[in-house]
């Protein structure tokens, strides 16, 4: 199918639906849709579907040494980040079927996105994602298993952010990246921008989705980046749904273009495609890092799956469309590249796959085996110093369950 | 200015400088909180001071202040916004009772939230809509928030450092009717707070029964004592200064004393503070009270055009009235 039916997909969608007319109303989304596609020419790509490398055009070109430059060795990691990544995630999702996890919102699809960007990242950099950035997590060097504590209920994340500088997923969406900005902001209050020294300049990358670009935090965070010049990379994913809903019900100018509105470039990548997203997002951290501003990226990519395990997508959209989707496969692509350029041999594909099976098994084991919270500690750091409901409602619950266990019963 | 009488405005500048010396961290930002100080004129000399990296004129958009300011906060600063007005602190709701609230509980006490939302609040400056709201019981209902009130120059002044200094967030109401009236009170800037941040204030003593009030009606309970007083009746006034947490023994204890509590606020009676306060007082106090605990309050409708406010709005007979029915039991 070609992309021109993928249109077709778009407009057939859309009928009954209110249709602004062209004369007086914004672009119809069908005209939008003709901005993503392989054919834009405004978006970033290195290699095909296949994974042939392809020649640099107007488009590229700005991006094109940073590939050039990068080594067998960092092909490498790229790939094995890729195919752990998709283990990961696809762990999480039986372990959710299995009853071990209340909800898994999965990646499948957006691997080369989340690890072009997050490989981008420098360490004293920091991520601000959403909930379903289980790549970007890896790649700041998050234990998987720190992931499932909320999915399975016994947190809300819980992790310590500043270990690997990865904020705590944030559910509502858009609030985030208001907080990326702050951060941001913080780090040029700091002089840690712009001062030359890759040891200290630093930057902040928020995530969101297609469907966070319509939210009020993330356009008023685009407004605080711009006017304080914060060192700050918005990444959108643009996975086409949010949940149900496609982006023509989301915007009519696509995000990338947008972000020119708000005074800085927006960058439209093929996010299947994991050197053109690392290349744009290294370019874009460099940019913001040495006092350059901020950019947003948008990576045009694909769900594979549902939106959460909660969700039914046969309800809203094609089969069709997700087979056209599957032959654009981040890994396969990747692979075909690496064997064109002789990057790896087959052993390390081999030890990659053995690798992806023990880290599924070590997080399933994690998973199973993560204890209860104790009950008393919902009481626990609700606040920093004392405060007297807090203690006196815990003194009641406690008061509570030691009932029960004067009674014979278990506490 | 040591021992100089000051207005509740020029108090909070004096207490935002004070804390902006002791802490570099400490950054202001908001809407006009720069060159012209605010529209209060709290923020006032500040930028000039201490540089516009410390004092920031922010977009004029409230979910990206908080927002931003949490973002600040993560990365060590303390950011103390200003919201120009209660009324427009609600684009800004989202980030305050999701992010804010639940920011050191989520993380397991790994990341602290040290922020301050400074509010003006209240009634009774002849404001057109939005102006004029007293949205404490939104903040108060927020679980991981605490919300103060001043009342008093000398207040203003601590408690700003106070909630300044604490690595919780804390949602600080002005009330902006008393901001420019001359304080009976004198601040020892060389000097300790008094109270805690967390404390309630008898600001009068007396034995016949209890009103408890905070932020602008402070002054009309002190009023209203003074006027009973001529009738005999000897009231004592309680000045609640902390909504959440609230300070349970001190209430407690007056009303034991007493006998009789009337609970006094600008906000809607209904599901607001007084509510909560007149169920904590039965269920400690029950044995203890001659009558039922009564309300001032606001009536259950939205903020009524200005020509309507004193209606609105306790006012001293309106206290006193609750006085007498609650002295006829
Ligand atoms: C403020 C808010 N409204 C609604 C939801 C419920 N919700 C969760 S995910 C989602 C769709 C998000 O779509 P998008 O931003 O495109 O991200 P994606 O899930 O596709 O990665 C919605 C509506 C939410 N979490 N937060």
């Amino acid at each position: 199918m070609s992309d021109n039916e993928v249109a077709g997909h778009a407009r057939s969608r859309m009928e009954g639906a209110f249709q602004p007319s062209p004369e007086s109303g914004p672009t119809p989304p069908s005209q939008i849709y003709g901005h993503f596609s392989d054919e834009n020419p405004e978006m970033v790509q290195f290699v095909d579907a296949d994974g042939n490398r392809l020649d640099t055009n107007e488009t590229n070109a700005p991006y094109a040494q940073i590939v050039e430059e990068m080594t067998s060795e960092d092909a490498r990691i790229i790939y094995r980040d890729l195919v752990l990544v998709r283990r990961i995630d696809a762990e999480g999702f039986a372990l959710q079927r299995q009853g071990e996890l209340g909800l898994w919102p999965s990646l499948l699809g957006q691997e080369a996105a989340q690890v072009g960007a997050g490989r981008a990242l420098r360490d004293h950099d920091y991520a601000f994602p959403g909930y379903r950035e289980h790549g970007v997590a890896w790649c700041r060097g998050v234990p998987p298993e720190n992931l499932l504590g909320m999915f399975r209920g016994v947190n809300h994340g819980g992790w310590d952010s500043n270990e690997n500088n990865f904020h705590l997923y944030t559910i509502v969406i858009g609030n985030q990246m208001l907080h990326a900005v702050g951060y941001a902001m913080g780090i040029a209050a700091d002089g840690d921008m712009g001062t030359g020294d890759p040891d200290r300049d630093a930057a902040v990358m928020a995530f969101t989705g297609d469907g966070g670009t319509s939210q009020g935090d993330f356009n008023e965070a685009l407004v605080f980046a711009a006017v304080t010049n914060a060192p700050t990379v918005f990444f959108v994913q643009n996975n086409q749904w949010a949940i149900s809903e496609p982006n023509e019900k989301q915007f009519i100018i696509p995000p990338y273009q947008r972000a020119r509105g708000f005074g800085f470039p927006g960058v439209l990548v093929d996010g299947n495609d994991p050197l053109a997203t690392y290349a744009v997002a290294k370019d874009a951290l460099d940019k913001a890092r040495s006092g350059q501003g901020p950019t947003l990226i948008e990576a045009y990519t694909y769900r594979m799956g549902a939106h959460t395990t909660s969700d039914d997508p046969s309800k809203y959209r094609s089969s069709a469309e997700v087979e056209i989707w599957k032959e654009k496969d981040p890994i396969k692509r990747m692979r075909g590249f690496m064997a064109e350029r002789n990057h790896a041999d087959e052993e390390f594909f081999a030890a990659v796959d053995a690798e992806a099976d023990e880290i599924a098994a070590r997080v399933r084991k994690a998973c199973q085996e993560m204890p209860d919270p104790e009950l008393p500690t919902m009481f626990d750091h609700q606040y920093t110093e004392y405060h007297p409901l807090v203690e006196a409602e815990r003194e009641e619950f406690l008061a509570y369950h030691a009932g029960f266990a004067e009674e014979g019963g278990q506490a | 200015m040591s021992g100089t009488r000051l207005s509740l405005a020029k108090g909070l500048n004096a207490g935002l400088r004070r804390a902006m010396e002791k802490d570099p961290k400490v950054v202001l930002m908001g809407e006009d909180v720069g060159k012209l100080g605010g529209v209060f004129r709290i923020t006032e000399g500040l930028q000039k001071d201490f540089g516009d990296h410390r004092v920031m004129d922010t977009p004029l958009a409230e979910s990206g202040i908080v927002g931003a300011a949490v973002g600040l906060a993560l990365r060590g600063y303390r950011p103390v916004v200003e919201i120009q007005f209660d009324g427009f602190v609600y684009p800004a709701f989202d980030q305050i009772v999701s992010q804010v609230a639940k920011m050191h509980a989520r993380s397991l006490g790994h990341l602290k939230l040290p922020l301050v939302i400074r509010i003006p609040c209240g009634g009774g400056i002849g404001a057109v809509e939005h102006h004029s709201e007293s949205n404490e019981a939104y903040f108060a209902h927020t679980a991981g928030l605490r919300v103060v009130t001043c009342s008093n120059a000398a207040d203003g002044y601590w408690m700003m450092q106070q909630a300044i200094e604490s690595d919780d967030p804390v949602i600080f109401f002005e009330p902006k009717r008393r901001y420019h009236e001359r304080g009976e009170t004198e601040i020892d800037e060389g000097g300790t707070p008094e109270l805690g941040l967390y404390d309630a204030r008898v600001v009068r003593e007396g034995s016949d029964a209890t009103l408890l009030c905070y932020g602008p009606m402070v002054k009309t309970c002190l009023q209203a004592a003074e006027a009973a007083a001529e009738e005999g009746r000897n009231l004592e006034v309680v000045d609640l200064r902390t909504l959440s947490p609230l300070d349970l023994p001190t209430i407690m204890e007056s009303v034991k004393k007493t006998r009789r509590a009337v609970i006094v606020h600008e906000a809607q009676t209904f599901v607001g503070m007084g509510a909560e306060i007149a169920a904590r007082i039965q269920e400690e106090c029950f044995y203890h009270l001659e009558a039922p605990v009564l309300r001032v309050g606001g009536y259950n409708i939205p903020y009524p055009p200005s020509r309507f406010e004193e209606e609105f709005l306790p006012t001293l007979d309106r206290v006193l009235d609750a006085v007498d029915r609650s002295l006829a039991h």
